[in-house]
């Protein structure tokens, strides 16, 4: 019996530790797969950065829409593109693919919490999602005169993190609901109207009212707004680059109920895969 | 090559029925009933035990409820009456989980993690998983370790999800179709770690449409069809069972039964009337006589004709024993 190679250390034994260890191992390997598949990696990252690229510096660099500059304005919603982009192709997609694989199966019946498959995809969302806002922001500081702190940098990140939970939950109830051969096409098209009716690709100031009217049951206009509700706060602008017409809260309150509904129907699919099963 | 050539070499336990009986019940499904939405009925009223050290193969035509089975003993799937219980507990109770491996039918893992990232991320997850070392050798992967699952071939890739099976340490491992895809040495090599297992005192549940491979590994073959068990015990006892299924007149159930050929000028009667003989047809001077004592009817043959020739005398083959069992019953 060869003992030559070197055993990896056993897992530490008490409940939590051992938890935490299962989440780290499980997030690792997610990430790494995601990053190694270039299908995936490269489009997620590839497409805000290159919509950022044309239509926020090549296009409209100086110009300003109600005395905000475009090119941050595109910042923030091409920051919120990607992010969705990343949770919706990285979750609903892998797990519709992961599901009609029989490999969920598999892991099913070894003893890994299940929520340590779906943390780790989670989280891998929301590493590509600040892999996209950093490239974008160094962008826009370096050709787009965007003026950017470091403390609203960091407030970007930290609602990319936040901004990925409700994403999330949506390519989750997708990857349930949808069978894996529609998964991508499915995802695509609720993704690209979601995008544009949200106000991502084009300020919404500048769409007709129809659209800006229906703006508000859109998830990425709220997280658009609170995105950039982070730019140029003032005491006499709070609400910065944001329309000072919806407040923060709705804006969250309305993420929240999105977040809701997903995980109802993620909820009630489940169900019914297990009754079938 | 010898242990290509030689199936049952290292077999070292008598694979006899009281020899499985005396050991405990680790798993078990009681009177299941499995009933899916669509009404289909997989399974009736079936009850089978798992006990330490053994290797049961679980045999039946497509759609009779071995995979079924399995997936219920993994706690995949919850029976619609009756219950499951491995080491005494639900199946879906993870320190139960923490004791059990898996091999089942997946069409892909994730393609871009190497193998030794998917051993390691599989033995994460086991409070006392196996030495990597030993799973890389049992599994048969030196050599491949670093290679991306997506760049395997066939083969490759059911020895990297025999390793997963194994990367716990498990008291009892589920194997469904193991051998698909392997070349011979490749499935020789998987039976002597199956063996292996059981001698450790692991319990290894098998499906397979491999008939010779049930016959070659397991102690105890259960043949399932139409969700209920249709027979079980020793390979030897099940081929008896299966070549005496079809005649009902006779009672005997021993695992005796030999079909003996030869060219022989005996007149049929004779051949009827020799001791045990459960069948006997005679084409052009070619005798075939199937006998439960067939040392006895021999002797009797030999005796009787000494210009006897050609003589042959096989054990019933599971194939024929299996079709015979599952075509009465379907």
């Amino acid at each position: 019996m060869s003992t030559a190679a070197l055993n990896l250390p056993a897992a530490p034994a008490t409940g939590l530790a051992r938890s935490l260890s299962i989440f780290a191992t499980e997030t690792r390997y997610e990430f790494i797969r995601a990053l190694r598949t270039r299908t995936f990696s490269l489009s997620v990252i590839g497409f805000p950065v290159m919509f950022y690229c044309l239509f926020g510096l090549m296009m409209n660099r100086d110009a300003t829409v109600n005395g905000h500059q475009v090119a941050k304005i595109m910042l923030g919603s091409y920051a919120v593109f990607g992010v969705v982009g990343a949770a919706l192709f990285g979750i609903g997609v892998g797990v519709a693919a992961d599901l009609s694989a029989g490999w969920l199966e598999l892991k099913r019946a070894s003893p890994m919490p299940p929520l340590a498959y779906l943390l780790a995809k989670c989280c891998t969302a929301i590493a590509f999602g600040v892999i996209i806002v950093s490239i974008l922001s160094l962008l826009g500081i370096t050709g787009g005169h965007v003026q950017l702190s470091l403390a609203d940098y960091l407030r970007m990140l930290g609602l990319t993190i936040a901004g990925c939970v409700p994403f999330a939950c949506m390519g989750l109830a997708l990857g349930l609901v949808v069978p894996f051969n529609s998964a991508p096409g499915v995802t695509n098209l609720l993704y690209l109207p979601m995008s544009f009716l949200g106000g991502l690709w084009v300020p919404l100031s500048i769409l007709p009212k129809a659209i800006q009217k229906i703006a508000p049951a859109m998830p990425t206009f709220h997280l658009g707004q609170l995105m950039l509700g982070i730019f140029d706060r003032t005491a006499a602008n709070p609400r910065g680059y944001a329309d000072p017409a919806h407040s923060v809260l709705s804006h969250w309150l309305g993420l929240a109920s999105f977040t809701c509904i997903m995980l109802g129907i993620a909820a009630i699919a489940f169900n019914r895969r297990e009754q079938n099963a | 090559m010898t242990a290509v050539m030689e199936p049952t070499a290292g077999r070292t336990e008598p694979r006899t029925a009281a020899a499985t009986e005396a050991r405990e019940v680790i798993a078990s499904l009681t009177n299941i009933t499995k009933r899916y939405s669509n009404g289909v009925v997989a399974l009736d009223n079936l009850s089978l035990d798992l006990r330490r050290g053994e290797i049961v193969a679980v045999l039946g035509p497509n759609g009779a409820g071995k995979s079924t089975a399995v997936k219920l003993l993994l706690g995949l799937s919850s029976p619609t009456a009756g219950t499951v219980r491995i080491f005494g507990a639900d199946p879906r109770d993870p320190a139960a989980r923490a004791r059990t491996g898996a091999m089942l039918q997946v069409g892909r893992a994730p393609e871009m993690l190497r193998v030794r990232e998917h051993i390691a991320m599989f033995r994460s997850y086991y409070p006392n998983p196996m030495p990597y070392a030993d799973i890389v050798q049992a599994a048969g992967l030196e050599g491949i370790e670093t290679r991306m699952f997506g760049q395997l071939s066939g083969g490759q890739k059911q020895r990297t999800f025999f390793a997963l099976a194994l990367a716990g340490n498990p008291d009892i491992i589920f194997l469904d179709e193991p051998t698909v895809g392997l070349d011979i040495e490749a499935r020789r090599g998987l039976w002597a770690q199956i063996r292996g297992l059981a001698a450790s005192g692991k319990t290894v549940l098998l499906t397979t449409h491999y008939l010779e491979e049930a016959d070659a590994l397991a102690h105890r073959i259960i043949v399932i069809n139409g969700g209920r068990v249709v027979c079980q015990g020793t390979p030897a006892e099940v081929k008896s069972m299966g070549a005496t299924s079809h005649n009902s007149t006779t009672t005997a159930s021993t695992a005796t039964v030999r079909t003996i050929r030869c060219q022989t000028s005996i007149a049929v009667e004779t051949l009827r009337g020799l001791p045990g003989v459960i069948e006997a047809n005679l084409v052009a001077g070619h005798a075939t006589v199937v006998s439960d004592r067939p040392e006895a009817a021999l002797r009797e043959m030999l005796a009787l004709d000494t210009t006897l020739t050609s003589l042959e005398v096989a054990a019933p083959a599971l194939e024929d024993a299996f079709l015979a069992l599952t075509a009465n019953h379907s």
